[in-house]
């Protein structure tokens, strides 16, 4: 019987289909394979791309569409690129960002560390490590903003416990300074675990024999856990970072549910306000040209940042 | 003579069957936002449904969501609603854009005047260019952002010695902004049968209009204007005038002095939860609300009185309120104007404000016995006197988000000063009127 791919698929395919295609070639039948997916990729994906670039040239608003739109050249871009407003959403979601990222690779792969030493109810404490973030964001802004009521809260209580501080004196989703960490806080609640998940696998990747090794060569826990653990786990802490990364940049809902980008506009992210841009303004070329520099920021950076992960791993 | 009767009634009873039958049923969708009057629109509804035979279906969206939801809907020429009570700054855009049917040629044809509806409601609510005898929409529910407060607290002995004391004057409902702060102040942080009480609950939301309707509240009433002369887009010297600066800096003290804490994004169910909780002396929000609160067991009957937004420079009020328009991408625009036709009614209008809601028809307003239907329907209509409402540019989107932004900086994130976040605001506003090509 022939190997051949064709043949393989025309003996599982009743004989008058299997007539017709048997005359196919394996290149041809691979295409019709994966046409489907190319088509659905070119018209979900490619062209919305193509068509929002476009429209940052021009000063369409989706809500008139009774205006002929307009060919603005970079107007867009200009305008956003110089505009301070802009400029402060990008610092409100780079201090998000890093933060964040901080705080969940930390604690993440503290937790990872100690949950990957054999206790007793070691299964049960993972599985409740990992709750918040089965949650739904919504969810969890909403519980969250409980959390922080000034007069109810219980964060709130927590803190003056620690503190001796009156409870309502300090307003976690209401000041200026503190309302950036609020947002900070709830999402390193509510991901570390995933970045936990990520370097428990890692940490549980490392063979037992390499630390058997370092303990006959007589090497200290702590040069085992930088000569070892670090550099073993590192491939893995740099794709939990890529990912939180990557979500971060785009976080939407939870920091709604929150503080709705208030007080003023502290805690609004790129995302929200491109989000008001494009379907409350109804700039849709300023939103397109808008979200094509945001693309290309995120694209750039998670370019170098892969480069750097592959390096990490050849080493 | 018994048998020819008969016979005559079943032949009419058999045309008028052919009759109903030629006019085809229809489901109908009426689009609104989710809140007390919406419920009294579908128990008033049922009537239309009895007559016409028409089915009333109803899509309430909550406040946050509603414009978003609608503006979408329209803008996508969904056709979802056959009706839609949109807010009155979607006048200018549900005009320009072809979202609503405009609807002279049958008030014309039904002989409907808007001549029977209270001229500030048919200005604010109907009319695109504003003032133009062109409808897009017939006076629904009238609305305004007025006042309620602890009627039991001000009655209190103890509480008028302590604001005696405090500021030398009577504790009253009161008579100006200033005097509404002085009294808010007076009731933040006290104490209250053993509970700390504060002084009142304002509007802070930063997501949809919450902060700019709270704070045109203050505006108007100094006399804020959007432009030095109506319809020319000259904002310089209005909008940031010395008076809208006090206004702006009263209503940033207002929120740092009397409100309670936590209260930065608060908007009509924060004011609502905040005063039927008994954490505030008083209140601010839309009359819409006020049957609801006056009828609520714990702070309602005589625990509640209410007062007009205060004077200061002048008497205004904040507009609230909608129109009720046919939505042009509907299939059923002839069932839906039927809808119209029978809620234009003065019977129809009675009915409507006895279940809750707020007519807009001159038989019911002007009723000698409506001043007393209701504790607060003497300061509606003294209200509706004095209203003024935001931009109702198809733009309004784009300007009210940059006033809700401007204005949040300044009153909960304290950044910049009143006089530079009005000037911000004359930029923003600027720009949208140049790309609008009205500038």
């Amino acid at each position: 019987m022939s190997d051949r791919t064709i043949d393989r698929v025309a003996a599982a395919t009743p004989p008058p289909v299997a007539r017709k295609i048997r005359g196919l070639s394996d290149r041809a039948i691979a295409w019709i394979f994966v046409a489907p997916t190319i088509f659905l990729l070119l018209a979900i994906n490619i062209f919305p791309l193509i068509w929002t670039i476009r429209l940052s040239f021009t000063n369409y608003r989706a809500n008139r569409l009774t205006r002929e739109p307009e060919f603005i050249g970079l107007r867009n871009y200009e305008r956003i690129l110089t505009d301070s407003d802009i400029w402060l959403n990008m610092q409100a979601t780079a201090h998000f960002l890093f933060w964040t990222i901080f705080f969940q690779v930390l604690i993440g792969f503290t937790l990872a560390w100690l949950i990957n030493k054999k206790f007793k109810g070691n299964d049960l404490w993972t599985t409740i490590i990992v709750l918040p973030m089965m949650l739904s964001p919504a969810v969890v802004g909403n519980f969250w903003k409980f959390l922080y009521q000034p007069q109810i809260g219980l964060f709130n209580y927590i803190v003056s416990f620690f503190t001796g501080k009156d409870p309502s004196s300090f307003e976690m989703l209401g000041q200026v300074n503190l309302a950036p960490w609020s947002i900070v806080i709830v999402d390193t609640w509510m991901w570390t675990p995933f970045v936990m998940l990520i370097c428990l696998a890692g940490l549980r990747s490392i063979p037992d024999y390499i630390y058997e090794a370092a303990e006959i060569d007589r090497a200290s826990k702590l040069r085992q856990f930088f000569t070892i653990t670090i550099p073993m786990v590192l491939p893995f802490l740099m794709l939990a970072v890529l990912f939180r990364g990557i979500e971060n940049f785009k976080m939407f809902d939870l920091v709604v549910q929150l503080t709705g980008g208030g007080p003023g506009s502290v805690t609004e992210l790129t995302s929200i306000n491109l989000k008001r841009e494009a379907f409350e303004k109804w700039r849709t070329g300023y939103a397109s040209a808008y979200a094509i520099i945001l693309f290309v920021t995120v694209f750039g950076l998670a370019s170098i940042y892969v480069k750097a992960l592959n390096k990490v791993k050849e080493r | 003579m018994s048998y020819s009767k008969l016979a005559a009634a079943s032949a009419i009873a058999i045309a008028a069957t052919g009759v109903a039958s030629t006019a085809q049923a229809e489901d109908l969708t009426l689009c609104w936002a989710a809140w007390d009057p919406a419920n009294a629109l579908v128990e008033l509804s049922k009537e239309f449904e009895a007559q016409s035979g028409h089915t009333m279906n109803f899509e309430f969206v909550p406040w946050p969501n509603f414009a978003d939801r609608m503006l979408n809907e329209l803008n996508s020429g969904g056709k979802l609603c056959d009706l839609l009570i949109g807010d009155s700054q979607w006048i200018g855009g549900g005009a320009e854009n072809g979202h609503y049917v405009k609807l002279n040629d049958f008030f014309d044809a039904e002989g409907i005047s808007m001549d029977d509806f209270a001229p500030a409601t048919v200005y604010a609510y109907s009319t695109w260019p504003k003032g133009t005898p062109n409808y897009y929409a017939l006076p629904a529910m009238g609305d305004a952002n007025g006042w309620f407060y602890r009627k039991d607290w001000f009655a209190r002995d103890d509480i008028k010695a302590a604001y005696k004391e405090a500021t030398g004057q009577d504790l009253r409902e009161p008579q100006s902004q200033k005097e509404m702060l002085q009294i808010a102040q007076f009731f933040q942080g006290r104490e209250i049968d053993g509970k700390t009480v504060y002084g009142a609950a304002i509007f802070t939301e930063r997501g949809s209009e919450g902060i700019t309707m709270g704070v045109t509240s203050a505006l108007y009433p100094w006399g804020f204007k959007y432009e030095n002369t109506p319809g020319s887009y000259d904002m310089a010297g209005a909008v940031n005038s010395p008076e809208a600066v006090e206004a702006l800096e009263f209503y940033k003290e207002f929120y740092e002095t009397a409100t309670p804490p936590g209260y930065t994004n608060s908007y009509m169910g924060e004011s609502l939860d905040a005063f039927k909780s008994g954490q505030v002396a008083m209140a601010m929000n839309w009359f819409a609300f006020f049957p609801g609160l006056y009828a609520d067991p714990a702070t309602g009957g005589d625990k509640i009185d209410f007062f007009v937004n205060p004077p200061q420079n002048i008497a205004a009020s904040t507009l609230g309120g909608q129109g009720i328009s046919v939505v042009s991408y509907s299939d059923k625009q002839d069932a839906a104007l039927e809808y119209i036709k029978w809620f234009a009614q003065p019977d129809v209008q009675a009915k409507w404000w006895e279940l809750g809601g707020y007519s807009a028809h001159n038989s019911v307003l002007q009723d000698p016995g409506f001043v007393d239907s209701q504790p607060f329907a003497g300061d509606f209509l003294e209200a509706m006197d004095g209203v003024q409402d935001f931009w109702q540019e198809p733009a309004y989107a784009e300007l009210l988000l940059a006033m809700q932004k401007r204005i949040h900086d300044y009153v909960v994130a304290d950044q910049g000063t009143a006089q530079e976040a009005l000037d911000k605001l004359i930029e923003d506003w600027t720009e949208v009127f140049e790309d609008e090509g009205k500038l």
